[in-house]
């Protein structure tokens, strides 16, 4: 196997908070709170950490200007090492990257990544803080919305392949389903196809039941080095390959039928993790859902099918947990919830407490070695991709 | 969530604690306004609206016409060679019909955004706008459309200064 980094990095513990709108603990509460646990899990007190990576999206969500030094007594970064890490949507994927090129590279024995959001602080609705975002001089005036332009793109991609709502609609009824079973899960659902067809329409073809809510909460991970981890644990999740790209900002300029950066992070992950076959040699994903859509897209994206192919395997129940490539066991963001940098991390615990065998209700049927995790943000163009192995 | 951990961590506020008041609410309008730099290529595209035309950026070398034109190409990393006008019809690549507002408010009139390929550039270069003069649920992909301007005496320098595509019937330019 080629390893490009110096050493080999572990995940050794995890934690989470509940994920709801209008949390009462703050930001810095989440932080403690999951990091806490994620300690514990890993049999390590803070004295033990050695630096400390915050992922974070936005600071207009919190309503607090430079989060990262307004979190950081909460994530354990008083006098160590500390640095804040935002790709959009893709931070909650990137932040364990960021931990892991920590580690591999000889600085640190361990690393605390931590991730949060708090959405909920933003009146009357947070979709208004994503303002900002866009181009002030193009895009700006014409009164441009988040949810215009995921529906731009999933109308593109609906297109291209002639796909149905219906056949959509079929990964929310499955994820909100997973999410049952998940204990920090804010909209775990019992729905039907028919549900998510006759749900608000918001901006054609987005409806209500199409999109991950607005949520609250944090997820940290302890990342070790080879000697470390095999100290403290008999069952270290090794993270064997990482990825990371953007396309050009000009979204407009790009055929959004496609998201060829997410292919580009997959490809440099699976060269690390000499992964050759991805549908045959990852045993569980995670892949970013904030809309249905997405995980269609992703999996596309991920190479884990062929282009147009998503929809046919999550009809046939290939992508259920008992299926042979089970996708979001967890419930991902449509059902756990989407806290931005916080959802992007409940994956890759999630996949963690999948290659443990410890998920309980939600462990996947087979016998799952390999897993990935993904997020996806900025403008339609940034991917992180993480393969992590038993 | 580990089945080895039993409980997790995060209380809910009450919706009615939040409606009576009860959780610190702040309102705060920045005083912060921005006044934002156009760039050389946008400032005259900017100034071309006002003329009715729209500018678009060459780029020899990997052959490109690019609308919004800029000053540099991003995949060739060199200046662009030269400047051009596009025209104000193409088709339309993606739509999508909002039936909210920025702030997530519903709004009675839904608005038909989209993606459109403007004649002239080249393939895939789009720029977002608004589709109007057609019911929402007429509009199709790959639909020839033609820019609605504003009459010149109120056009200011601002992608607005188009007001909208407007569908183009059979055999129209």
């Amino acid at each position: 196997m080629e390893m490009f980094g110096k050493r080999r990095v572990a995940v050794i513990g995890a934690g989470m908070t509940l994920f709801r709108r209008n949390l009462k603990e703050t930001g810095k509460e989440l932080c403690w709170e999951a990091a806490k646990m994620a300690l514990d899990q890993a049999g390590l007190e803070l004295k033990d950490i050695e630096a400390v990576v915050m992922g974070t999206a936005p600071d207009a969500f919190d309503g607090v200007h430079m989060k990262g030094e307004y979190l950081a007594d909460g994530a354990g970064a008083r006098k160590k090492p500390y640095m804040r890490v935002f790709v959009g949507g893709g931070t909650g994927v990137f932040t364990p990257i960021a931990g892991w090129w920590h580690v591999a590279s000889g600085m640190f024995d361990t690393c605390l990544v931590v991730a949060e959001e708090k959405m909920s602080s933003c009146f009357p609705h947070p979709a208004y803080a994503f303002h900002t975002i866009f181009d002030p001089i193009m895009a700006r005036p014409l009164g441009v919305t988040l949810i215009w332009i995921f529906a731009l793109e999933m109308h593109r991609y609906m297109h291209v392949h002639g796909i149905k709502k219906e056949q959509i609609a079929r990964v929310a009824v499955k994820n909100k389903q997973n999410a049952l079973d998940h204990p920090c899960a804010q909209l775990p659902q019992k729905i039907t196809v028919e549900d998510v067809l006759n749900s608000e329409v918001l901006c054609w073809p987005v409806q209500r039941l199409d999109i991950s809510p607005t949520s609250d909460g944090a997820a940290v991970a302890v990342l070790a080095a080879e000697h470390v981890a095999k100290q403290l644990t008999d069952n270290p999740v090794w993270i064997d390959g990482v990825g990371w790209c953007i396309d050009s900002t000009y979204w407009t300029n790009r055929d959004l039928y496609y998201p060829k950066y997410v292919e580009c992070a997959a490809r440099m992950a699976y060269k690390m993790a000499g992964i050759k076959n991805p549908p045959k040699e990852i045993d569980v994903a995670e892949v970013y859902d904030p809309f249905d859509y997405k995980e269609l897209h992703h999996m596309e994206g991920l190479m884990l099918c062929r282009k147009g192919e998503a929809p046919r395997l999550t009809e046939e129940g290939v992508t259920q947990r008992d299926g042979d490539l089970p996708i979001n066991p967890s419930g991902g963001l449509l059902g756990v919830g989407n806290p931005i940098a916080a959802a992007g991390m409940m994956k890759v615990c999630e996949i963690f407490w999948q290659l443990r065998g410890e998920a309980g209700k939600r462990q996947v049927k087979k016998d799952a070695r390999t897993g990935l995790a993904q997020a996806w943000g900025d403008l339609m163009q940034y991917g992180s991709v993480i393969i992590m192995r038993s | 969530m580990s089945e080895k951990i039993k409980e997790y961590p995060g209380h809910r506020i009450k919706t009615a604690d939040l409606r009576a008041g009860l959780v610190p609410l702040i309102r705060y309008k920045p005083e912060a306004k921005f006044a934002f730099s156009a760039g050389a290529a946008m400032s005259r595209f900017l100034e071309e609206l006002k003329n009715g035309r729209i500018l678009a950026s060459v780029c020899k070398k990997c052959g490109r016409i690019m609308v919004p034109p800029r000053t540099f190409c991003e995949i060739c990393f060199k200046p662009v060679d030269d400047y051009t006008y596009v025209k104000d019809t193409g088709k339309i690549n993606t739509y999508s019909v909002s039936f909210i507002a920025a702030d997530a408010s519903r709004v009675k009139e839904p608005t038909i955004v989209a993606v459109i390929e403007l004649d002239g550039a080249s393939p895939g270069m789009g720029i977002l706008h608004k589709i109007g003069e057609i019911d929402w649920k007429e509009v199709k992909f790959g639909m020839r459309v033609k820019a609605v301007w504003k009459p010149p005496e109120q056009r200011e320098g601002a992608i607005t200064d188009i007001k909208y595509f407007k569908p183009l019937k059979e055999g129209e330019e």
